[in-house]
């Protein structure tokens, strides 16, 4: 019972990392921009989220997750426009670039809220859990499943189906080609890292749930948003997926079968990378191409 | 965009340009002296003890400066990991310092609040000071190795291994963390007062010991440019800038990189444990994920491409972080992410890239110019950094004049400008 | 002949200005001392950026309120407190840097400072070697005693150990243990385990934690799998939060496993949302609610400084409560020299917010009432046991027949 209880821990776990990860599979993915800031914008989202409480309740939690998008999006395309599309082609410069930027946002944000916690209260049908036969299944962690399939769906069929996904898709792919049969590639950059920045701003109203609501939230989630990412292969939505998912499930039971086995599951999930990238250097999925590198 | 980065030759990516008269040949050396007199002579005798000892510190992090230097700025490889080698490095020789002071049969204080009774035989060899020194080197050195082949065979390079070496960082911190009765936890190893004989509360012996951090960052910085205009630096640009035509050529790249990683690890290694006495503690604080950054954006500030930018660059950052925070406690991280950012978006090759534009501009003055140099975006970072995105490489690449870029004073004697074709006879 | 040495017009001119702008920052008028001239100046010393400035801000702040009082009150010696502040950056070896700084270019008369022991343990040869004061206001693992240290937060024997008494006395027979992953909670588990084994407590287990993790679901399917009487959480900063908001939406009430938290107070509470944590247990020395016409006054000065929203905690009282015990030792001596100020302070005795607290000169630390306080849903504490007089401390824990094997 207490292995099944595990399972539905590791998949909450990895419903988490799928959150933080999404976004960074395509800025890091499609881009190339190996953004640092990308937790700062996860700590965005959780303060509209705290700043929506006053407006609108409890229940802001599920007004925010909108707002949040458009708050976090806008807050990447400024970053975007003013300076990140200066380093396309240089990936290792805007890692750089966006820590200088997230250290910035980080006191700022500590300047506008304050150094300590903020609280961001749920909703009242937040609260309890799910008892399925023993397996207890709390409605926060079913709510962050459910809103990590539901990005995951809608991505899809954003990339699949709809014209500006298909570009988008187009550009990860082949930049020039794109480019030379009309893409405006440019502005599916913009719209790329708004979308990227966007969805960190909803996983940061789903980190409230669960987690601190602070300055430094964005720190705390950063490494293994990355890890999710290098492991499921760059800008691979189902390599995101089965990446965030298994290495949460691995975390969940190394850390149960181990006494005091927090961190040593945190090496033990660095070791696996390390080892997986030794079969394939690409991560999971890679996009197969006759070019050399 | 990347029509105009195809018409101009890679200038900065390299070494550097050419310096054309024999004054400018000169000029090099006369600085090297001249800083290290500045350093040796004049800064002991204008600076409080107080002052000396941070501008040690920043001469320790100059070392590792180097090094990045070396594995990034020539190899191309992005190292996130660096603190985790200044950490083996600094434990080495924290673990002897603390052997020694606890005296023989004694225990290190840590290890009394932590209720270790007996000495764990991971200490014991480092009792021994010659077996502790070779630890210094011998450790980044085998982990840089053991993962260097690993990785690199596996051709995981660019943002792969920069998410990976960050990853070690992450993962080193909370190994060292978690093992208190060995490490010192979170507190790490503190408070050391002899160094080999040097009573470290002695302002005498304190200058004494950032003469030989000085000494041994001058050794670290001839080593390393030696290094990078041997054959073996060439081979390391050439990967690079191209590892695929590297390989059909016959050589491993794989071993260049782990050899430059390594070297840029021994060198982590031997800072970090000059770090140790000169600062007077060792903690996981300096090794983890934000550590190691803050070494690499020295050099980034610096720039890359310049050994002597990486170490002006890790000079100045460190620099800047006390003024700054001693200026402002409230808002010094404003300043200090607005430098990152603003060196980064105006200055991408760092401090050092604009002097070159500037010595460029000077002299395109004197002949008619027949290129932008002072381009905003420079033109050969793509490559340097090991992973060019698919838009920007492809047009480039092949157009791209490698050899042309290549300063005169770099290439060998025998005249022969491509880098591998100078020998065939063996893979690196 | 090094030719590829190519850009040394860089490195010269950054050592240059590195040698001329140090040069410069000796400051000439520092060198008047602490004690001449019109003020006096102090060193604040706290993380104001990185992850800890969660909890050391507010220090900071109360620091400030009591040096502004002191002031407005005439100062000390006739001159008034002038606080240097400087920013610790969760970083240790920042914290020996700054307080080196503190000592040496601005030469306070003391400092005030430090949260993470390893700040402490990071500071504390800078101050022995400088014969420099630093007063540590946070409660901490006991086993150290620096002669030139102030410890005005709760050594183990005023806060772990009362703590271990209340639950007992409630009948709790096992128990299991909490932490982040460094040395307090370490080490005052290694107390509690010693504490349970002569006590007839069973440990059911002990999990340690990094420092900012966020994930608990597993640590709290093992409480659930262990159903102990009790947790004793050591978790520092924002953990708890996640530990908390993840426990109670696994079902666990506070009635069913109370927990006692030795790291969570009121600003705590705020940041989890007192609805998460209402009804567990908390061990201080000070509680916003804490009755006394001085807290008051103190609660009333910190909301009329810093915002009616503010609450008052522990480590910020404890941080208040040093400036004075400071200034008083000073008024005491007459001067702000060192070693007439240790010497001075010396059963000081002072009417503070927790009530009186006294110096004891044996080991510096301070003598303060145990208090064991219940979370109430509307973010205050409420005490619901104290030891009755203050504790006299006892870092080695040398009065404690079952803690000889500690130290």
């Amino acid at each position: 019972m207490a292995t099944l209880n595990q399972l539905v821990i590791g998949a909450s776990i990895g419903a988490v990392l799928l959150l933080i990860a999404l976004g960074l599979t395509f800025t890091f993915g499609q881009m190339g921009v190996i953004n640092m800031a990308h937790g700062e914008f996860i700590m965005a989202g959780a303060y509209t989220a705290y700043l929506l409480q006053p407006l609108v309740g409890t229940q802001s939690v599920l007004v925010a997750l909108p707002v949040a998008f458009a708050v976090a999006g806008v807050l990447g395309l400024i970053l975007e426009r003013l300076a990140i599309r200066h380093f396309y082609g240089r990936p290792l410069d805007t890692l750089l670039l966006t820590w200088g930027i997230s250290l910035i946002l980080q006191q700022v944000a500590r300047d506008i809220f304050g150094a300590p916690n903020v609280q961001v209260r749920a909703p009242g049908w937040l609260t309890g859990g799910l008892d399925l036969g023993g397996v207890r299944l709390p409605y926060n962690r079913v709510f962050i499943m459910v809103l990590a399939v539901g990005c995951v769906v809608a991505i899809w069929l954003y990339l699949t189906r709809m014209r500006h996904g298909r570009r988008m898709r187009a550009v990860m792919q082949n930049r020039q080609l794109a480019a030379v049969s009309g893409v405006a590639t440019e502005r599916v950059d913009q719209l790329t890292f708004f979308i990227g920045s966007g969805l960190a701003g909803v996983a940061g109203v789903a980190l409230t749930l669960i987690g601190p609501v602070g300055p430094t939230l964005g720190t705390n989630y950063i490494v293994d948003a990355f890890l999710v990412v290098v492991a499921g292969g760059l800008g691979q939505l189902r390599g995101a997926v089965i990446a965030a998912f298994a290495l949460g499930i691995l975390n969940s039971f190394v850390e149960f079968w181990v006494d005091n086995g927090a961190s040593f599951a945190k090496v033990v999930v660095f070791a696996v990378i390390i080892a997986f990238l030794q079969l394939r250097p690409q991560g999971m999925f890679v996009v197969r191409t006759r070019a050399l590198s | 965009m990347t029509g105009a980065v195809a018409t101009v030759p890679d200038r900065t990516a390299g070494p550097g340009p050419a310096p054309l008269s024999r004054s400018r040949r000169l000029a090099g050396p006369a600085l090297f002296v001249a800083v290290g007199l500045l350093l040796v002579a004049v800064a002991p005798a204008v600076l409080s003890p107080f002052r000396l000892d941070l501008l040690g510190k920043y001469l320790c992090y100059a070392i590792v400066a180097v090094g990045i230097g070396l594995a990034w700025g020539r190899g191309g490889m992005l190292t996130l990991g660096q603190g985790v080698f200044f950490g083996l490095g600094g434990y080495a020789m924290g673990m002897h310092l603390k052997l020694r002071e606890a005296g023989p049969g004694g225990l290190p204080d840590f290890m009394v609040w932590s209720g270790v009774e007996s000495l764990p035989a991971l200490w014991r060899p480092f009792a021994n000071p010659v077996f502790a020194l070779a630890m210094v080197v011998l450790l980044p050195v085998t982990v840089a190795v053991l993962l260097g082949l690993l990785v690199f065979r596996q051709r995981v390079r660019g943002a792969y291994f920069a998410v990976l070496s960050q990853a070690l960082a992450a993962a080193f911190v909370i190994l060292l963390v978690g093992q208190q009765g060995l490490t010192g936890g979170t507190n790490g190893l503190t408070n050391f007062q002899m160094f080999y004989g040097l009573d470290l509360y002695q302002p005498g012996d304190k200058r004494f010991l950032y003469l030989v951090v000085v000494a041994v960052l001058g050794t670290m910085f001839l080593l390393a440019w030696q290094l990078s205009r041997s054959r073996f630096g060439q081979l390391l640009v050439a990967v690079r800038d191209g590892e695929d035509r590297v390989r059909f050529l016959g050589y491993e790249p794989a071993v260049v990189k782990t050899i430059a990683f390594a070297v840029s690890a021994g060198m982590a290694g031997i800072a970090g444990a000059l770090f140790v006495p000169m600062v007077g503690l060792l903690s996981p604080a300096n090794l983890g994920i934000v550590a190691s950054l803050e070494l690499l954006i020295g050099v980034a500030i610096g720039g890359r491409f310049s050994l002597a930018g990486a170490v002006g660059g890790a000079l100045l950052v460190n620099y800047a972080k006390t003024i700054f925070s001693e200026e402002s406690a409230d808002n010094w991280i404003y300043l200090q992410g607005a430098m990152f950012v603003i060196v980064m978006i105006w200055a991408p090759r760092g401090l050092a890239g604009l002097a070159a534009d500037a010595r460029a501009a000077v002299r395109h003055r004197r002949r008619p110019p027949s290129r932008s140099v002072a381009a905003p975006i420079p033109s050969g970072t793509p490559s340097a950094n090991g992973s060019a995105p698919p838009g920007s490489a492809d047009p480039v690449d092949p157009a791209r004049p490698v050899d042309d870029a290549r300063p005169a004073d770099q290439i060998e004697p025998t005249g022969v400008p491509a880098v591998a074709a100078q020998r065939g006879e063996e893979p690196a | 002949m090094p030719r590829g040495v190519r850009k040394p017009l860089v490195m010269a001119v950054a050592a240059a200005l590195l040698l001329s702008a140090t040069g410069c920052a000796e400051d000439p008028t520092a060198a008047s001392g602490a004690g001449s001239g019109s003020t006096i100046k102090v060193g604040i010393l706290h993380s104001l950026s990185g992850t800890m400035a969660i909890s050391e801000v507010t220090v900071r702040d109360a620091e400030l309120l009591a040096i502004e009082e002191i002031n407005a009150a005439g100062g000390v010696l006739g001159k008034k407190i002038e606080p240097v502040v400087e920013d610790g950056a969760s970083d240790w070896p920042t914290f020996a840097e700054k307080a080196q700084k503190l000592i040496s270019q601005d030469k306070v008369a003391t400092v005030f400072g430090g949260w993470t022991s390893a700040s402490r343990k990071a500071m504390l040869p800078v101050f022995e070697r400088n014969k420099a004061l630093l007063w540590y206001p946070v409660q901490y693992e006991g086993l150290e005693s620096s002669p030139y240290i102030f410890y005005t937060g709760a050594t183990t024997n005023q806060q772990i150990v009362p703590g271990l008494d209340y639950l007992k006395e409630q009948g709790k027979k096992s128990i299991f243990l909490v932490g982040s992953d460094y040395v307090f909670p370490r080490t005052a588990n290694k107390i509690i385990k010693a504490y349970a084994a002569a006590n007839g407590m069973t440990v059911l287990g002990e999990e340690y934690t990094p420092l900012g993790h966020t994930e608990y679901s597993t640590v709290v399917n093992k409480l659930q799998q262990a159903k102990p009487d009790a947790v004793f959480n050591t978790l520092n900063g924002d953990s708890n939060v996640a530990f908390f908001k993840q426990l109670r939406s696994s079902g666990i009430t506070a009635a069913a496993m109370p927990t006692v938290s030795v790291s969570v107070a009121e600003e705590e509470v705020v940041g989890i949302g007192p609805e998460n944590v209402a009804g567990h247990l908390v061990a201080w020395n000070y509680y916003q609610t804490t009755s006394g016409a001085r807290n008051d006054t103190f609660v009333k000065a910190f909301k009329g400084k810093y915002g009616a929203a503010k609450v008052t905690s522990d480590p910020m009282e404890a941080g208040y409560n040093a400036v004075y015990l400071w200034a008083e030792s000073v008024k005491k001596a007459g001067s702000v020299e060192v070693e007439a100020v240790k010497k001075a302070s010396a059963g000081i005795s002072l009417e503070t917010p927790e009530g009186t607290v006294t110096i004891d000169g044996e080991n510096q630390h301070v003598f303060k009432t145990a208090r064991i306080g219940l979370v109430q849903p509307d973010g205050q504490i409420k005490e619901v046991w104290n030891s009755g007089k203050p504790i006299k401390p006892d870092p080695y824990l040398k009065g404690y027949p079952w803690a000889t094997g500690l130290s």
